[in-house]
């Protein structure tokens, strides 16, 4: 009985990060819109481009491989397990005890890996361009989320992300230096993961200056969709990340009831919103770097985790 | 003496072109103009051909006087310029496209405007583009355009790049040919200033100036003050238009949207003024040859007075929005930089230029009415980057804010056109005005019966887009869209 339970909870986990991806780049659209004096389209926009892009053929390149096909669906795929993993709106849900931090960094690490060959696949310069910033970006973008989950395993003792989360919702935490670096690396991996500006710019037009758009400039129909869908995925699952790590308030429990269960739902939606906000804001204050300024950027992420690591060996107090 | 004056006193003068001279020379007296345009002692205005002639406007660099050097070219050959001088290069490769007019001695013969599409195309036109090789280890091409993802004008930009790091850019243009001047070709003059306005849409009421001015001078006819003033007016409006516009679209570029939206605000504003006082938001068709078409009541000069304190008021903090946005900045310092040598070489008009310190302005350096009753500065940056165009439009902004309020407070009151004193004899007109881009230069060749024989029109542009290839060299492929939108240049004008 107790497994049914815990399926079914998993299952609605599974569906909400699903229904509510979509949402939070409608949201993190309109907030920007807003700021920079639009009115901007409506929140429910993404959702309606999903759905176009799913009724549309697919126009595949001529000399595309099976690889091109298939990619978007292994993207697809790995995102979703990755974002099923993430403690969003409760502890200890089934999948999560399966795998850690470390196989989420790993999960999504093989959806780019896909990505970028796909954005070779075809042959085209913009695809080829985009696939070689992208794992630029990556090299670095990679090890400094390990160093910041590091950093975060030293606090709680743990890389399984419900343990974490139960410490960090516990009174055992207080204030830590090693956890505000953490913080601050996690904050700007997660803007350099997900082609925000200043890293890329999701909005671009311009074919020279995409990153993660170059990529997939050659996708279409259902595999466009599935592709969006991921990315807007892979956008929830780190502000989940950050919210559940930082800021863990309103989480159910691992055995928690309905009631437990809603409030923790109510509170997560409210906590992406709060995110989704926050990196408008972000992004309206800021223009986007040049290509080989990023390196420096994510490398003050790579050295805040590593940072981080060092100081919790000096000390416990950090 | 000077180059030009030499020229000009050795040649054989032709009556009626007003209000420079122009002159038919020999052979040798025009590879010497080409020899000095070289030397750096005259600049290249405009170089075009006639089914049988070739002429180019000259300005001699150390008097500042301006003439039209003609040559006769009765077996469709002439000296290749471009050969000494790289400006006129897609100059004289755009002659032979249009009129079969062949430059001995080009290098660089391929054609230029003629893709091999229209019913008169040349054989070697229709084959395919022959694009100049780079060689090099690692070095891959990278094709952009002629279709955008956006919504602009098309060109072709074919990139060679070793990494991110751009070892060559090479353009291809004329998609947007119209055939403006076959079209012009036995046109009357209201028709010639219609085609004239639509040749560039932003700079409408620049090519409408100029196209008016030369008409006038050919037919040596007196504009009422009222109207100079208003198409003074209508210029300057159509400037702080495009200048809005362009700072916010470069920041964009750099994907700071929050510039562009305000910028863009402003520049509706002043379009919405436009509307208001002249009925039209570009002010197409509002300048005509012999006057203004609209003339400006209360209620537009009080739509225009509310605008000027309205930019004076929301302009200076973007200004300090643009420089205190360290990340805008790390953009847009260093980017794209143009060499002074160029810029001289190439006779860059516009924010171009004097971003790299050619200090020019036909506003003042060839001066016409009203703008030698007016006071403003010519702003002058040495730096060449997308920084200092930046900071040249800005300036321009306010010198143009400066300029609209003294029009207003001067406007002399009186009619606004005069009968055009068609009917006498066949005559020619030159003209230069300061667009938002830079000097664009329209010649004019009227027959008896007041109809167009010839009509040129030169957008800045022509000597524009080549230097984008040379301030684009050695900077990285994510940094072109940035450096191209501070060039800024006309694909339609260009094309024509």
């Amino acid at each position: 009985m107790a497994l049914i339970r815990d399926l079914i909870v998993q299952f609605f986990e599974m569906s909400l990060v699903l229904v509510l991806a979509p949402g939070l780049v409608g949201l993190v659209r309109k907030a920007k819109a807003r700021l920079t004096r639009r009115r901007g389209a409506s929140l429910l926009q993404p959702y309606r481009d999903l759905l176009r892009l799913l009724r549309k053929e697919v126009v595949l390149a001529e000399n595309a491989s099976w690889l091109f096909r298939v990619a978007p669906y292994l993207i697809f795929a790995t995102t979703w397990v990755a974002a099923a993993l993430v403690p969003t709106f409760a502890t200890g849900l089934l999948f999560s005890w399966s795998a850690d931090l470390i196989a989420v960094i790993a999960l999504l690490a093989s959806a780019r890996f896909f990505l970028a060959l796909a954005g070779m696949d075809v042959g085209t310069s913009f695809g080829g361009i985009g696939s070689s910033r992208e794992v630029m970006i990556a090299s670095l973008a990679e090890p400094a989320m390990l160093t910041t989950v590091f950093t975060l395993a030293l606090v709680a003792g743990s890389t399984q992300l419900s343990t974490i989360v139960a410490f960090m919702n516990s009174p055992a935490v207080g204030l830590s230096v090693s956890l505000g670096l953490a913080l601050f690396a996690l904050i700007i991996v997660a803007i350099a993961e997900n082609a925000r500006i200043p890293v890329d710019n999701p909005a671009t037009h311009l074919e020279l200056t995409m990153v993660h758009e170059a990529m997939v400039l050659e996708y279409s129909g259902r595999h466009l969709a599935l592709i969006e869908l991921a990315s807007a995925l892979k956008l929830l699952l780190y502000v989940s990340l950050i919210a559940c790590i930082f800021a863990p308030w309103g989480l159910a429990g691992a055995q928690a009831d309905a009631i437990a269960l809603l409030i923790g739902a109510g509170a997560y939606v409210g906590k992406l919103a709060v995110g989704g906000v926050l990196l408008a804001v972000f992004e309206t204050a800021i223009a986007k770097m040049r290509v080989f300024r990023v390196p420096q950027f994510i490398g003050v992420a790579l050295m805040l985790g590593l940072l981080g690591t060092l100081l919790r060996f000096v000390s416990r107090s950090f | 003496m000077a180059v030009l004056s030499e020229a000009l006193a050795k040649a054989q003068p032709c009556p009626a072109h007003y209000p420079v001279p122009r002159a038919v020379v020999g052979a040798e007296a025009w590879k010497q103009a080409a020899q000095g345009f070289a030397e750096g002692r005259m600049t290249l205005l405009g170089l075009w051909g006639e089914r049988d002639a070739a002429h180019m406007a000259v300005r001699d660099t150390e008097e500042g006087s301006i003439a039209v050097l003609s040559l006769l070219c009765p077996n469709g050959r002439f000296p290749s310029v471009g050969a000494v001088h790289p400006p006129a290069v897609r100059l004289e490769r755009t002659m032979r496209d249009l009129y079969g007019l062949i430059a001995d001695g080009a290098k660089d013969t391929r054609p230029w405007l003629d893709h091999g599409k229209w019913p008169h195309s040349r054989a070697e036109a229709r084959a395919p583009y022959d694009f100049l090789p780079a060689e090099g280890e690692n070095l891959h091409h990278i094709v952009v355009g002629p279709v955008h993802a956006g919504i602009i004008e098309p060109g072709n930009f074919r990139f060679t790049a070793g990494g991110e790091t751009i070892v060559r850019l090479e353009e291809r243009l004329g998609y947007v040919h119209k055939g403006i001047e076959g079209l012009m070709a036995g046109a009357d003059l209201k028709r010639g200033a219609q085609l004239a306005g639509r040749t560039s849409g932003d700079s409408t009421v620049a090519y409408a100036f100029a196209f008016a001015r030369a008409a006038e001078a050919a037919l040596g006819c007196e504009v009422p003050p009222r109207a100079v003033w208003l198409r003074a007016l209508m210029a300057e409006l159509e400037r702080l238009a495009n200048h809005f516009g362009d700072i916010g679209a470069i920041c964009n570029d750099a994907a700071f949207a929050l510039m562009h939206a305000h910028t863009g605000v402003l520049r509706e504003l002043v379009l919405r003024t436009c509307d208001a006082a002249f009925g039209h938001r570009l002010m197409r068709d509002s300048i005509v040859p012999g006057g203004v078409a609209h003339d400006l009541d209360d209620r537009g000069v009080a739509a225009i007075r509310a605008l000027l304190a309205e930019a004076r008021r929301r302009f200076p903090p973007l200004v300090k929005l643009y420089d205190d946005t360290a990340s805008l900045q790390d953009r847009t310092v260093g980017t794209g930089r143009l060499s002074l040598e160029l810029a001289q070489q190439y006779g860059a008009g516009g924010f171009v230029g004097r971003a790299s310190g050619r200090n020019f302005d036909a506003r003042r350096d060839l001066v016409y009415a009203p703008y030698d009753q007016l006071h403003f500065t010519v702003p002058i940056r040495n730096d060449g980057d997308v920084n200092a165009r930046v900071w040249i439009r800005i300036h321009e902004v306010e010198q143009s804010l400066g300029l609209i309020e003294q029009i207003l407070d001067r406007l002399p009151a009186g009619p606004i056109t005069v009968p055009l004193p068609i009917g006498s004899d066949a005559c020619e007109g030159l003209a230069l005005v300061e667009g938002f881009r830079g000097d664009v230069l329209v010649w004019l060749h009227l027959n008896r019966e007041g109809t167009i024989a010839r009509c040129h029109l030169r957008d800045p542009s022509w000597f524009q887009w080549p230097l984008l290839e040379a301030a684009i060299e050695g900077n990285i492929v994510a940094d072109f869209p940035l450096c191209n939108k501070s060039f800024n240049c006309s694909y339609s004008g260009h094309d024509l």
